[in-house]
């Protein structure tokens, strides 16, 4: 695609600095909102168009936005750019390279559902692209673009970022709302939905950072321009994060429902090592597997789970032969073991329990019965965490013992535990899981063993 | 009712009221489905995935909106295609729930296991063993064998001291976070939280001093596990070994209801109270108490507890028995041509301060009656409103319960958590969590302000004086539904005191609340027993402060020296009889003292603050080789050596007949106040792992008496003239939950928290 | 005290929240500890409760439950090199192999002399330009041995 929607950075050097933006249609939609539209009809154009979330569940936006309560004040637009699925860095690109149409599309949710204030919440190890994002909006600020009274109007808009420090589950939208409120970041019970009871009690709209990417355009050229890409139901185009084991681990936007898997693999130039790609997780470590058989399938939200996957945030990791799925559900488990919130029981017992038995896998000393564990876990774990991600940690096994069954029979019958880089990876994993459960500190009283 | 919902649970009809939840809803038909973080006092969080049922709700149709029938004429059900927890779904028409299904047990199970993966089996020796939720239901519902490799299990720290009274075993914990919501949303004391995420989180605290909360205690209770335990119980017994006996906190006018757990040592061969456990009463304390309340009780057991009668000769206080000291009195009592002044302090109980006063009135008196007699009580400023705060308090059926939205709390010159602890849990629960309104009025700050919408200030024992002249900061309470009016006598003279309490009463009519059932005054009297001694002695209104005695001051239970009658200026000290636990201060000083039994080692009453007439019973046996007796017993002895035979046999006999005599009793009797009713939720100990260790209410829940509006009685006042606070008034501390006295100087657990005043 | 050390940037963070949320601000409070002190001490801890109206127990809690927070001290740097599946399938387990042998030290230590702290890290989102690592909140990309040498010699300076 050479004319790129989100990715304008790769057709358009130094988008990034507000006066080449600006000489790309940059704010043209932002003050056509304020100054033309009333909030309702930048929803309207938004459900119109029919922009789905970017950050992994796909719902419609402009559907979400409407829920939000007309008459309780404040309200609030949260920014997920949380970003922390395996294999995802889509976001990342956008605060940096693009970041003012973030800026644009924050604003526009604003606008439209009569908000004053917006928080973009990145994961703290962000830092870096933070910096150029607080850059972009001092320069929005300083443009009239953002502040008091923008464009001569009684609006008035304040975006703020908050950086995270380093927990996955805050990409999850309740835990985000609690960690902005300066809390331990898990997730919330709900019903009540944060577009009622959000940020600080108040309704609040929170969208992954590429779902308000594409909102200036939409506003600017009408839900019509934006159909011209995508299928019915998954219209517009998608940013896919593609890495692993290809040549060419990048971003790569395309439009829904046009390309394969297959078409994405040879976008990114084929297996890097020239064996014969065996599967792909099309939505990170969290997602269903997709052996190679089924990467005729069309990248798109219904495509997908027509092949028992998902779209969700779109990070590809594509993986070769060479890999053994023992070894990579063991390496997800070991993700989500250290990501869990531990407010759940299932969630927080099963993976450590569920790693433990991989573990033992690894280090040779497994048998077939501690594959029937793996399963029996699984099962205990599935369908009773508080949130998503208890689940998510259920895919890894789920579907690497559905479709690659053979691994694991294999690992048992021809001994493949005990490999040297695997035990190098477990003893370094045991040794920083043995310094870490002996540093609980409580402070001022004397612990006695 | 209109607003009650019908739903079944495995196919059986129940209707509860809008808003339940289905654990609740499940427990009305005696279906307990397994629970570890929902506690009924709790908001539920949804956390430990115990309570997973199959939910489902009646099919509707999407075009006529109504609900789907089959071919029979059954509602179709939609089920739920996941598990959903019964802990924090409320039930809704027409809903169905599935408790007893394969699915269900298979998930009980599952999450079981899940929890003993990382949980020690230590029962044998775990403080728990015997009243433990996990255990229990493990019994029930756990899986037979464990699939998990116990070589991986985590080994955390065991005693990990959370403060100097609560101890943490962090292998036992299991993350349910019921003690961090306690602290949370009940006590607002935000000391425990939880410390690093997933299979490392820990409970933590980093307040100082550890646990810095009055109602720590309580989270050893809710814990479902043994992961929390008492400085005061840990390692001590194992809890079926333990009797309990319903009794009373004798330490604020809460009244909490608690019960007494005791168990023969064969170390020393008596009884001890080894833990105080509270007692569920929905109308006082719930299933809370607070640290005071738990852990003052070693007095009990003290080895200096008096044990036989002592009589000064030679200038020293010797033993002697109970013959020669009763005999000693009554013939100072008789001896002619002088007057007795008696004090009675306010954790006496109702009994005992009836009778003292029936031998004032009816054997002093008659016998003596040339010479002036007369009553006090300890401490003496509450007899100079107590009239009035019984005249205007709340009404019979008042329930804390029901405060909430359009209602208002005012409180004025109090510190509600320092001096009543409970109704502070209580109050901010009416405001924070059910919105009613709070003023508050006061010249310092206290823990209260935090919730209040208005803080009004004046000058340290002014408060009668602003209220005389609010410039308009009270116009607002005639809006109220209710008004609840909670006061304090800090830095108050004795008439400032009566001028305050007078004012609110006034203020209560006025805004059009006076008889109200939600509404009226609720004075934070200093013990348990104040409004019961006031109104056992017949004091008149309003109080005066005693005249130097000639002849003999007689104290009972009186544990601060300025109570005592003063001395005559000049003249001869007058005869000193003193009834105590211990050899106090003014003990010493005695010419006879008497040893009297504690409130547990016998039963009796106590009237809260307010007016709720409760019962407590004797746990403990009188210990081994001491003479100690109630106090009513010395008075009935004394009266007898008069001239006048009594013969009451026990504290109900006299209760008996102080019901037919004083006037709000009339109508109470003893039984009644030992009745009582089913607590709901149920918490006790039936019900073991929903709720917690908390005793069931076998001891009565009691009885309010009524206020003289309610009566139908007319009541008036003469009004008071105020005065500038006094410099003694003023330099009076303010009353502290942990300031230092006989009884809780005696605890060791508390010890390091008291705190000296001045 | 951070109030007096850095105060703009105190009164700077404060502003983002509304007044009665101040809450909000433990996050960056404790990040702009951890750069005054090294890492989030008690003291630090119990300064930053009192400005957001907490218990410190509160704010013990957030610093436990996010990994960026330091609750001991840590070295001059701390180098995260990340090996989680998208990374180690580009490189990264023998990266980090490299920087164990290299810097004498196992992941989750720190160098005798104080320099460099080395950790592993799960997904930092640049997974397209593996190995990489992050070192004090910088990413660097593309790692192969020599640009690691270079950048531990950098950091040793
Ligand atoms: C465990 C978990 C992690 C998540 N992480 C992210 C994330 O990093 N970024 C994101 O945008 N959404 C993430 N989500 C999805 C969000 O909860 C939410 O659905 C999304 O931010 C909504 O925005 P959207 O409608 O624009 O997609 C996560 C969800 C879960 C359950
Ligand atoms: S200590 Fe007890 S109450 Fe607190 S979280 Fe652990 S198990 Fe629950
Ligand atoms: S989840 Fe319902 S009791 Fe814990």
């Amino acid at each position: 695609m050479t004319n790129h929607i989100l990715l304008r950075d790769l057709d358009i050097p130094d988008i990034k600095n507000l006066a080449v933006y600006s000489d790309h249609e940059g704010y043209a939609a932002w003050k056509k909102a304020v100054t033309t539209m009333k909030g309702e009809e930048v929803i309207g154009v938004v459900k119109d168009s029919g922009l789905r979330g970017r950050g992994g569940a796909g719902f419609p936006a402009g559907l979400k936005w409407s829920f939000i309560p007309k008459d309780i004040f404040p309200k609030y637009v949260t920014v997920n750019c949380d970003e922390s699925e395996p294999g995802t860095f889509k976001d990342h690109q956008l605060i940096r390279e693009n970041p003012h149409q973030v800026i644009e599309g924050t604003a526009l949710c604003a606008f439209a559902i009569g908000s004053k204030v917006a928080y973009i919440y990145c994961r703290g190890e962000f830092k870096e692209p933070v910096v150029q994002l607080q850059k972009a909006i001092d320069d929005a600020y300083a443009a009239g673009l953002l502040g008091k009274n923008l464009f001569g109007t009684n609006y008035s808009l304040d975006i703020y970022v908050h950086l995270g420090a380093g927990a996955y589950i805050c990409g999850e939208e309740s835990a985000l709302l609690e960690s902005l409120e300066g809390k331990i970041g898990q997730p919330r019970l709900k019903p009540p939905f944060p577009a009622v009871v959000g940020l600080y009690g108040k309704p609040t709209v929170i969208n992954n950072v590429e779902t308000l990417a594409n909102v200036p355009g939409i506003v600017l050229n009408g839900a019509a321009w934006y159909r011209q890409n995508g299928t019915e139901k998954s219209p517009g185009t998608k940013i896919f994060s593609v890495c692993g084991h290809v040549k060419n681990a990048a971003n790569y936007e395309l439009p829904l429902g046009k390309f394969s898997i297959q078409d994405l693999l040879d976008m990114a130039g084929g297996s890097m090592s020239g064996l014969p790609i065996k599967a792909v997780l099309p939505a990170g470590s969290s997602s269903p597997i997709i052996p190679a058989a089924n990467f005729g399938a069309k990248l798109d939200y219904e495509s997908m789970a027509a092949i028992g996957s998902v779209l969700g945030s779109c990070s590809w990791i594509f993986m070769d032969e060479s890999v053994d799925m023992v070894w990579a559900a063991r390496k997800m488990i070991r993700f989500f073991k250290h990501e869990s919130c531990g407010k759940c029981t299932p969630c927080r017992e099963g993976t450590h329990w569920a790693l433990s038995v991989y573990d033992k896998l690894l280090s040779g000393s497994g048998t077939i019965e501690d594959v029937k564990t793996i399963e029996t876990v699984n099962k205990s774990i599935t369908g009773k965490c508080f949130c998503p991600l208890g689940e998510f940690a259920t895919s890894s096994m789920t579907f690497t013992l559905k479709h690659f069954r053979k691994d694991y029979d294999d690992f048992i019958s021809m001994k493949k535990g005990g490999r040297a880089d695997w035990m190098r990876e477990l003893q370094r994993d045991h040794h920083i899981h043995e310094m870490h459960s002996g540093a609980i500190p409580v402070h001022g009283i004397p612990v006695h063993h | 009712m209109a607003d009650l919902v019908n739903l079944t649970i495995d196919g059986v009809a129940v209707a509860v009221p809008k808003g339940t939840l289905i654990v609740d809803a499940a427990k009305k038909l005696e279906n307990n489905i397994p629970v570890f973080c929902y506690h009924p006092k709790l908001k539920p969080v949804g956390m430990c995935r115990m309570c997973l049922v199959e939910i489902g709700t009646p099919k509707v149709d999407p075009a006529t909106k109504q609900v789907i029938k089959d071919d029979k004429g059954n509602v179709v059900i939609a089920w739920q295609p996941k598990l959903n927890t019964a802990c924090t779904n409320p039930v809704s028409e027409g809903m169905a729930v599935r408790t007893a299904t394969p699915v269900v047990d298979g998930a009980r199970s599952d999450v079981l296991e899940f929890l003993l993966t990382s949980h020690p089996l230590d029962c044998p020796v775990c403080d728990k063993g015997g009243e433990c939720p996990l255990q229990n239901l493990t019994l029930e519902h756990g899986p037979g064998i464990s699939h998990f490799d116990y070589e991986s299990k985590q080994h955390n720290a065991k005693h990990v001291p959370l403060g100097d009274l609560i101890f943490l075993d962090r292998e036992r914990c299991i993350q349910c976070s019921r003690c961090i919501r306690f602290q949370d949303d009940i006590a607002d004391d935000h000391v425990l939280q939880f410390h690093d995420r997933g299979r490392h989180m820990e409970i933590v605290t980093m307040s100082e001093p550890g646990f810095d909360s009055y109602f720590s205690g309580n989270t050893t209770d809710i814990c479902p596990v043994g992961a929390l335990t008492t400085a005061d119980f840990r390692f001590k017994a194992r809890p079926w070994e333990l009797d309990h006996t319903p009794s009373l906190c004798t330490h604020c006018a809460v009244g909490c209801n608690l019960s007494l757990n005791t168990r023969l040592e064969t170390r020393t061969g008596g009884h001890e109270i080894k833990r105080i456990m509270p007692r569920q009463n929905e109308q006082v304390n719930e299933i809370w108490t607070c640290d005071k309340g738990r852990f003052v009780h070693e007095f009990t057991s003290a080895r200096e507890r008096l044990t036989k009668p002592l009589v000064r000769k030679n200038g020293a206080l010797v033993e002697t028995g109970w013959d020669e000291a009763l005999a000693l009195i009554a013939d100072k009592l008789q001896g002619a041509g002088s007057s007795v002044a008696g004090v009675v302090g306010d954790r006496v109980p109702n009994e005992d301060a009836y009778l003292f006063g029936k031998l004032f009135r009816e054997v002093l008196h008659a016998n003596n009656g040339r010479h002036p007699v007369q009553l006090g009580m300890s401490p003496s400023l509450p007899m100079h409103y107590a009239d009035v705060a019984r005249a205007h308090g709340l009404g019979v059926n008042a329930d804390f319960k029901q405060l909430g939205k359009g209602d208002t709390i005012l409180i004025v010159n109090g510190d509600v958590e320092e001096q009543a602890p409970v109704w502070f849990l209580r109050l901010r629960q009416a405001v924070v969590d059910r919105g009613a309104k709070l003023i508050i009025a006061h010249h310092r700050s206290t823990k209260m302000h935090r919730y209040a919408s208005r803080i009004i200030t004046y000058a340290p024992g002014n408060a009668a004086q602003w209220l005389a002249s609010p410039d308009g900061a009270l116009d607002e309470l005639k809006e109220a539904r209710n008004l609840v009016v909670v006061f304090g006598d800090e830095k108050c003279d004795p008439v400032n005191a009566r001028g305050l309490a007078l004012g609110l009463a006034g203020l209560i009519t006025a805004a059009g609340h006076a008889g109200k059932q939600n509404s009226g005054l609720l004075p934070l009297y200093p013990h348990a027993n104040t409004q019961g001694v006031y109104d056992m002695l017949g004091l008149e209104t309003p109080g005066e402060d005693l005249q130097p005695p000639a002849a003999v001051s007689w104290t009972i239970g009186v544990g601060e020296p300025n109570d005592v009658p003063p001395s005559r200026a000049s003249g001869a000290k007058p005869f000193a009889i003193v009834q105590e636990l211990f050899l106090t201060e003014i003990a010493q000083q005695a010419d006879v003292v008497l040893p009297v039994l504690s409130f547990a080692e016998r039963d009796g009453s106590f009237t809260s603050g307010d007016r709720r007439v409760q019962r407590f019973y004797a746990g403990l046996p009188v210990a081994h080789g001491s003479q100690a007796k109630s106090d009513w017993w010395i008075f009935q002895e004394i009266a007898r050596r008069l001239g006048v035979s009594w013969s009451f046999g026990t504290a109900a006999a006299i209760f008996g007949e102080m019901a037919g005599q004083v006037g709000y009793y009339v109508g109470l009797n003893y039984d009644g106040l030992g009745a009582s009713e089913t607590q709901w939720p149920p918490m006790g100990r039936e019900d073991l792992y929903y709720g917690g260790t908390v005793y069931d209410n076998e001891g009565g829940i009691g009885v309010r008496y009524p206020t003289a509006v309610e009566s139908g009685r007319a009541v008036s006042f003469k009004p008071v003239q105020l005065v500038t606070p006094s410099m003694g008034a003023l330099s009076r501390p303010a009353r502290r939950l942990y300031q230092n006295g006989e009884l809780i100087g005696r605890s060791n657990v508390i010890g390091a928290h008291i705190e000296v005043t001045q | 005290m951070l109030k007096e050390k850095r105060a703009a940037e105190v009164a700077a963070i404060l502003s983002k929240y509304p007044h009665e949320r101040v809450r909000s601000a433990v996050m960056p409070l404790l990040y702009l500890a951890q750069e005054e002190y090294g890492f989030c001490t008690p003291d630090s801890m119990r300064e930053i409760a009192q400005i957001c109206s907490i218990d410190p127990t509160e704010v013990q809690s957030v610093a436990g439950f996010y990994t960026m927070y330091f609750e001991k001290p840590v070295g001059r740097h701390v180098v995260e090199i990340c090996d989680d599946l998208p990374c180690v399938l580009r490189g990264a387990d023998k990266l980090v192999d490299y920087a164990e042998t290299k810097l004498g030290i196992r992941a989750g230590e720190t160098t005798s002399d104080g320099a460099i702290t080395l950790k592993v890290a799960m997904c930092l989102a640049a997974c397209d330009r593996a190995p990489m690592c992050q070192v004090d909140l910088k990413y660097h990309y593309d790692l192969t041995r020599e640009k690691f040498d270079d950048m531990v010699q950098e950091l040793r300076k």
